[in-house]
């Protein structure tokens, strides 16, 4: 047995754990019964982990073949996306879609059907998979298109591991001309300002917005909206266009041991945020960024988790529908920075329409924010939920720790459909994660 | 000269990470497994990671008689040559039955062994090369729990110090590695303390460290130098009592 949580590090469980090196290993897990597939444990909460089985799919991670025309890389399940950024960016290639760390497993990537900074324009992961082999409860493999018509695709992306392991994948890369990102910081001071920022430039392929969630009114939400692009090798200074793909490797920074909880106060947040936003506004304007520092600065402080001590932390992140959008992120904004619970990292992003079966984005926008466990974290974490529902919101499942089911199947009513699917299709006696218990799935 | 590595037992965790470090340096790769079908997919990834050239060979440690035809049969005389041949088996069954212990020696000593003293041999004609035996820590001292495999793994340190020393003014260089715990299907199953136990990609590094800087002995987690002095250290009136 194994200790095992997700990336808040709660809740913990004693799990029973295996390897999968191979596709045979994969069908006899299958075989032997309830069990989920692990893909790098980046999600939150407990999707990776299972009552039964849980296959760690990190020893398949091969990439089995790269089409240098097209861009379509054919892996293994279990590569991660910052192995793809080593080997295919000094090609020209970057991911079509990453989520905020490269840390992620392929196969993760599509079964949470993940987002970036781009999915108002170029949606979710899926958009760039071309196919995806599967292994079904009955231990065949199907390979599924993106445009199969049996509707099979759909009930993968996003279905957190719930309806078959997926083995490999054939994913599009985006063809770049260097490694480096014309990045445009617009300081703005309420989140009504944020929303007329990206509402003005939804034209620009990267969008996201860092907020300081401790800034009460009249500066509720104010942030830092951070537009970028892929710059092209001739907007390069000289010193870099020789070689547009070679960045300096940063030091990498590790979080050594757990901080004690009472390091983390309202204090020290505050001061924190207040320090990123005068650092982030004294920037304003354009400049030329990394890839690494612009998509994953926190990649760089290896183990950051830890900063919330050992009872971990919960993330909650929300999707609000265009229409209630301003409405609900002031609610939701006006309750968090009342508590002054702590929260380094809240980030907003604009979703472009979507209209995949299980996946979490809707046209509208999404907050993203952490908290240290705890009764109060808790108690906020209810009344956020309460506020998400009332504005037609719905919830992300691979930061979900401790949802209730009934507040799951309110916000997201595909979810009861389903949990009917994964009955009639054999799915549910098969996969089985410690959050489609507590979900009800 | 020849660039090429040759890595034996190339289905194994270990060897996987090591044909990654090597072929990370542009290096060709030789890949020999008993069935080499099951090396595709692995022949698939280092091209597509690192553009070098890959082959596959059929190769059976156990198989005696076949190693010389192996060797000649190869595209060239390798370079590098690691092997990462060996089976565990249960201390149990390898106790119960001495057939089964048998072939756990046979694996572990006999086999690899044989082939890396034809390869040894036509290094040395050469005046080139390095040879790379994964033996184990458990051939350093021989525990109840362990001592069928320890005992094969000490005949295969023992003949890879003497192929060393015989070899050091040939211009062959010989690394012997003892990796101590690692995460592969050898362990699967096993509750190994963490701070012991090292991933096949600290392996793959260790080694491609060690032939490029000539080391002799390597410990992938430096720890395991220290553990194993203590451990051999015990007088032997201690050691028969203790449970390690
Ligand atoms: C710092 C940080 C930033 C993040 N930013 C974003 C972001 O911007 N956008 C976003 O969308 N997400 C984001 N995430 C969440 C993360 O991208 C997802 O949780 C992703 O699914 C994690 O991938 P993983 O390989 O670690 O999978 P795990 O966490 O191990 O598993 C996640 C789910 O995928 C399933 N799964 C994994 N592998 C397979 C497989 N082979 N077959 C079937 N099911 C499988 C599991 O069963 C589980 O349900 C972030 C996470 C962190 C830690
Ligand atoms: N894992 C550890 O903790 C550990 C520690 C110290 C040393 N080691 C040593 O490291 C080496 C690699 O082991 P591993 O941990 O990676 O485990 P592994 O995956 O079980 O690898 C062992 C390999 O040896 C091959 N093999 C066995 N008998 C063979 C034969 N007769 N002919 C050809 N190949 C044969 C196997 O090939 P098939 O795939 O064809 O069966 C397999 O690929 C072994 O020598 C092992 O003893 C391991």
């Amino acid at each position: 047995m194994t200790r095992l949580s997700g990336w808040g590090r709660t809740p913990v469980a004693e799990c029973r754990v295996r390897k999968a090196r191979s596709e045979a290993d994969v069908a006899r897990a299958v075989a032997e019964g309830p069990m989920i597939a692990r893909g790098n444990g980046r999600s939150y909460g407990d999707p990776a982990m299972s009552p039964g089985l849980t296959l760690d799919m990190r020893g398949m991670d091969r990439f089995l073949a790269f089409d240098a025309e097209t861009g379509i890389l054919v892996t293994e399940a279990g590569a991660l996306l910052s192995d793809v950024i080593e080997t295919f960016l000094p090609r020209g290639w970057f991911p079509f879609v990453t989520p905020g760390t490269k840390f992620v497993t392929i196969g993760g990537a599509i079964a949470a059907d993940v987002h970036g900074k781009n999915h108002h324009g170029d949606g979710s992961f899926r958009a760039c998979v071309e196919w995806v082999d599967v292994m079904e409860a009955d231990g065949s493999v199907t390979r599924v298109t993106q445009d199969d018509d049996t509707g099979r695709f759909g009930t993968i992306c996003g279905a957190m591991g719930l309806s078959g392991v997926i083995l490999r994948a054939a994913i599009r890369l985006r063809p770049v001309e260097s490694a480096w990102i014309v990045q445009e910081t617009i300081p703005v001071q309420t989140v009504e300002a944020a929303v007329d920022a990206f509402e003005a430039r939804l034209d620009v392929p990267y969008s996201v917005a860092w907020i300081d969630c401790s800034s009460g009114p009249p500066t509720l939400g104010r942030s830092l909206v951070m537009l970028g692009r892929h710059a092209r090798a001739d907007e390069l200074p000289t010193s870099k266009r020789k070689a547009p793909f070679k960045v300096a490797r940063p030091r990498k920074l590790a979080v050594p041991v757990d901080f004690p909880s009472f390091a983390l106060n309202r204090l020290s947040v505050r001061a924190f945020n207040a320090l990123y936003y005068r650092m982030g506004a004294r920037n304003a304007g354009e400049t030329l960024v990394d890839w690494d520092r612009y998509f994953y600065p926190l990649d760089a402080i290896s183990g950051w988790n830890r900063i919330y001590g050992r009872r971990g932390f919960y993330q909650f992140q929300c999707a609000l529908p265009l229409p209630t959008a301003r409405e609900g992120l002031e609610r939701l904004l006006t309750d968090i920075s009342a508590t002054g619970l702590a929260s380094f990292l809240s980030v907003l992003k604009r979703f472009g329409p979507d209209d995949s079966p299980l996946s979490f984005p809707c046209e509208g926008y999404t907050l993203a924010l952490d908290f240290p466990a705890g009764a109060r974290s808790l108690a906020l974490l209810e009344r956020l939920d309460r506020i998400t529902l009332e504005h037609g919101g719905r919830f992300y499942l691979a930061k979900d720790a401790r949802m209730t089911g009934e507040t799951a199947r309110a916000a997201d009513p595909r979810l009861a459909a389903f949990r009917d699917l994964r009955q009639a299709r054999g799915w549910a006696g098969h996969f089985v994660s410690h959050q489609s218990e507590r979900l009800g799935l | 000269m020849s660039r090429s590595v040759l890595i034996l037992g190339a289905a194994s965790g270990m060897a996987r990470a090591i044909a990654r470090s090597f072929a990370a340096e542009g290096h060709a790769i030789r890949l020999a497994a008993r069935d080499p079908e099951r090396l595709k997919d692995d022949r698939d990834d280092l091209v597509t990671r690192y553009g070098v050239e890959v082959t596959l060979h059929p190769f059976d440690a156990l198989d005696l008689a076949s190693h010389a035809g192996f060797v000649a049969g190869l595209p060239d005389l390798p370079e590098v040559v690691v092997c990462a041949v060996g089976t565990m088996g249960t201390q149990e069954e390898n106790a119960a039955d001495p057939e089964a212990g048998a072939m756990v020696m046979r694996a572990n000593f006999e086999g690899p062994a044989s082939i890396l003293g034809h390869l040894a041999n036509a290094m040395e004609a050469r005046g080139s090369g390095t040879i790379v035996g994964i033996s184990s820590v458990a051939g350093e001292r021989g525990r109840a729990s362990n001592y069928v495999y320890g005992s094969a793994k000490a005949g295969f340190t023992a003949f890879l110090s003497g192929l060393r020393n015989r070899l050091a003014k040939k211009g062959v260089h010989v690394v012997t590695v003892l990796p101590g715990f690692v995460n592969t299907a050898m362990t699967e199953g096993l509750d190994l303390p963490a701070r012991l136990t090292a991933e096949p990609e600290e392996v793959g590094a260790a080694v491609l460290k060690a032939v490029t800087s000539r080391r002799n002995v390597v410990y992938v987690r430096p720890i395991w130098r220290i553990v194993m002095a203590v451990i051999r250290a015990i007088p032997e009136p201690v050691f028969k009592k203790t449970s390690l």
